[in-house]
């Protein structure tokens, strides 16, 4: 179907969307090729300068990098595992399955910022109460000042908090599976695991791509906890790569620095997630 | 062996809601204490371990000059960025997705898929990253700290999430509706305005309950781009968080911030519970 007035539909939106982000994306391709930081804050033109210096020198980055990496592929593999968990568990059978897929859709509703001051308080060292709780036992861990802890609290949190998206995402693909390729292994008298193994998880696996990518990408801008729970510390222990960009950019004003940073990072991200998406399709899908 | 499994089943759904409701019952408990019960240790039930007081609550609605937060200004500022960003949004994003699914683009290796990743990849770009141009550009405009240069900044983010869920419930919908409909003497925009709109109402819902939430939890844009005479509702709350951090009344104001989006939670499963998310979301 095709009619001459298509444009009339499409364009609004594209064009509002590129209007908005037109300048900001040139700018931030000139800026990268500028020295503009506090002493100097103008448009001069240095070349590759930035580039050079990032690529050579700086091994804070490319370290925020290796730990983004780490900390967005740990938490939405928890993600999923607990979040297919849990979509199986209220999908069939089970009292008050109404309430609970309610009750496991809450936490993504909450704005982070604000459920992360509470979880700071909840591992506050001597106040809160987890350490109140683990006293009994003698330990009193220091969640946020350890190097070790302060990822773990970071993984919990954004656990807590992003574990009903991929619930959501899964649930909603769990509801839609058509019903024969089930009867058809109940008939060839399939339990409850090979039935999981044969059908539920490769009729899954288009949705369950689906869900771990959206939930890398928006794991990748883990900013807003890192900024409340431990401001990238303690030294640089929970330093992801925006956090990094944001202390140069907007702490340290190196502002033709930050955006090389900000524009080697996003190449960097769209490459790899297209690569993680090829990987994934044909881990998931080629199995039979 | 079937028993085994029920057990492990509900022990692990026991502990899940535990996990999920924990800091909820934590902040609700901390917000009815004051400085002297908070700096003893950890408490949880008031009158028996604590004194309960209202104080935490009472200062929400207090003017700073009286020494209280006032969340009511960056709450209704809060609501009028996200909805009139999600509502712009919807609308904008279910017109391209309508023409995404429907028609084909051509303009020399840009097509209809391309089109689509374009709207979609602008969720890959960190905040950060468009933080300092977007701060210029506002500054440039006269745009900084008011509401219209965040609606503007929020729509960026929203469309994205729009486009995705409308493109996927479009191609959903069968094609014969509109085919019948200009077959019946409509145009292509009665065709649209008539039938194609009325049947993707549960789409348009969905896509702006995800506005909706992203919008309203957003916090990084609002914390670079506004400074005193448009504060929204996150950047206060978080403000709180100093060094002499008054655990009541933040444990107050973020169960209050909570509130209105508990409601999306019930429209979001009775959707899911209908059959109408799967449509909407894959």
């Amino acid at each position: 179907m095709n009619f001459r007035h298509k444009h009339i539909f499409l364009l609004p939106g594209l064009l509002v969307l590129i209007g908005i982000l037109i300048f900001p994306i040139l700018f931030t391709i000139r800026l990268s090729l500028s020295s503009w930081d506090s002493f100097y804050p103008g448009l001069d033109f240095i070349g590759v300068e930035n580039y050079v210096r990032l690529f050579t020198e700086d091994q804070r980055f490319w370290e925020s990098f290796f730990r983004l990496s780490f900390l967005s592929l740990t938490t939405v593999f928890l993600q999923y595992v607990l979040g297919f968990s849990l979509a199986l568990m209220v999908w069939r059978d089970l009292a008050f399955k109404r309430f609970f897929r309610v009750l496991f859709l809450i936490p993504m509703m909450t704005t982070p910022v604000i459920m992360t001051v509470i979880w700071k308080t909840v591992f506050h060292e001597s106040l809160g109460p987890v350490n109140d709780f683990l006293s009994l036992f003698e330990i009193t861990p220091l969640w946020l000042s350890d190097e070790t802890l302060a990822k773990a609290t970071v993984i919990i949190v954004e656990t807590w908090q992003w574990t009903p998206f991929m619930f959501l995402l899964l649930l909603a693909g769990l509801l839609s599976l058509p019903e024969e390729a089930f009867l058809a292994a109940s008939i060839d008298g399939a339990g409850p695991v090979r039935k999981f193994i044969y059908v539920t998880f490769p009729l899954m696996a288009p949705i369950s791509i689906g869900a771990i990518i959206i939930r890398l990408i928006e794991a990748s801008k883990i900013m807003d906890t890192i900024y409340v729970l431990t401001s990238g510390g303690p030294g640089t222990a929970t330093e992801t790569s925006s956090f990094y960009i944001f202390i140069k950019g907007l702490r340290e004003f190196q502002m033709g620095y930050s955006a090389a940073l900000s524009f080697t990072y996003l190449v960097i991200m769209i490459v790899s997630l297209t690569l993680i998406a090829k990987v994934l399709v044909r881990v998931m899908i080629k199995q039979d | 062996m079937q028993n085994l499994y029920t057990f492990l089943k509900y022990g692990f759904i026991c502990i899940w809601s535990m996990f999920v409701v924990a800091p909820f019952l934590w902040a609700l408990s901390t917000s009815f204490k004051d400085f002297q019960s908070v700096t003893s240790g950890a408490t949880y039930i008031p009158w028996l371990q604590f004194e309960p007081t209202l104080e935490g609550w009472r200062v929400l609605w207090r003017t700073p000059a009286n020494g209280g937060v006032d969340i009511v200004e960056p709450y209704f500022n809060s609501i009028i960025v996200t909805c009139s960003a999600s509502l712009i949004s919807i609308l904008l994003g279910t017109l391209a997705a309508y023409a995404l699914s429907r028609f084909t683009f051509k303009a020399g290796f840009i097509k209809n898929n391309d089109i689509t990743f374009f709207f979609i990849s602008q969720r890959i770009m960190p905040p950060v990253v468009l933080s300092i141009p977007f701060f210029i550009m506002l500054g440039y405009l006269g745009l900084l700290d008011s509401l219209v240069g965040l609606i503007m900044v929020y729509i960026v983010l929203l469309m994205p999430i729009a486009v995705w869920i409308m493109v996927d419930f479009f191609n959903k919908v069968p094609r014969e509706i509109d085919e019948t409909a200009l077959i019946d003497g409509c145009n292509p925009y009665q065709a649209f305005l008539k039938v194609v709109l009325p049947n993707s109402i549960p789409g348009m819902i969905v896509a702006g309950m995800f506005c909706l939430i992203f919008g309203w939890t957003d916090f990084f844009f609002a914390f670079i781009l506004t400074f005193t005479e448009v504060q929204l509702l996150p950047v206060r709350i978080v403000a709180l968080n100093s060094s002499i951090t008054p655990w009541w009344s933040l444990s107050a104001s973020a169960l209050i911030s909570v509130a209105p989006l508990i409601v999306v939670a019930f429209i979001v499963e009775r959707f899911l519970s209908k059959g109408n998310l799967s449509g909407a979301l894959k």
